[in-house]
């Protein structure tokens, strides 16, 4: 390029800038509470009934059979 | 026990109350930095998010709540600009134009408003507050949590990437 252009200073770098980037609208249009219920809701880890059911199970089992728990940690 | 005391020890109703005095100002917060308003939504949600798995480190003795939301919110703000960087390269040469060439004048303003978007996000963010939307370098330094000569710092290195960028490509910008 041989023509150079003349010098925006930075005064109309702001000018500029501001042209590029109109005024947003800062006003909420919508109420989030529900959104952020639906997080705390999603991120709180549900435990199925089975599960505890098996953790029940294999506590009363090393409860009555104390016996087994060398086997099974021989497994381990 | 207040709001905030009861917010910190993990009161959903409390939290709630929080939320509904602090949630405009965040997202009218947020939207200034990113411009957008879906993306403002989000970040305003992620932020509270944020702000509830938090709360154990808030103290309601000492801590000032908007400070604190403003602060986060900003962080925030700041992950999605670094997500969202433009990438795209800017042409290598451009035609020649004239200051009073309404072309080419529109034409500075794209090449402007990419260099502009290109810009390092931690620049990008302070470059928008202080240049586009006028906000004083101690509120700018508040919510990022810096010194309010740093913020100068990034607005004035903010400003000389984008005359290198724009001398680059053939358009003289100086600084008086």
């Amino acid at each position: 390029m041989t023509d150079k252009m003349t010098h925006p200073d930075e005064q109309e770098l702001r000018a500029f800038l501001k042209r590029e980037f109109p005024p947003v609208v800062t006003e909420l249009q919508r109420d989030l509470w529900p959104r952020i219920l639906r997080r705390l809701d999603a991120k709180t880890p549900r435990v199925p009934w089975f599960d505890w059911a098996l953790v029940a199970a294999v506590a009363a089992m090393l409860l009555l059979f104390p016996s087994v728990i060398p086997a099974l940690l021989y497994q381990l | 026990m207040d709001l905030l005391e009861r917010f910190a020890a993990g009161d959903l109703d409390a939290f709630e109350a929080l939320f509904r005095q602090h949630q405009r100002e965040v997202y009218a917060w947020t939207v200034r930095i990113v411009r957008d308003t879906g993306a403002a939504e989000d970040l305003t949600v992620e932020t509270f998010w944020r702000i509830y798995r938090a709360r154990q480190r808030f103290d309601p003795a000492v801590g000032n709540f908007r400070a604190w939301a403003r602060r986060i919110a900003t962080n925030a703000a700041l992950d999605h600009l670094r997500h969202t960087r433009k990438e795209t390269e800017l042409p290598e040469d451009l035609p020649d134009a004239h200051r009073d060439d309404p072309a080419a004048e529109g034409e500075l303003r794209g090449h402007l408003r990419r260099a502009f978007l290109e810009l390092p996000p931690k620049y990008r963010l302070v470059a928008t507050l202080a240049l586009i939307e006028d906000e004083p370098y101690e509120e700018i330094a508040g919510a990022v949590g810096i010194s309010p000569a740093l913020v100068k710092v990034r607005v004035f290195r903010a400003v000389r990437m984008l005359r290198r960028k724009l001398n680059s490509l053939g358009w003289e910008v100086t600084a008086k």
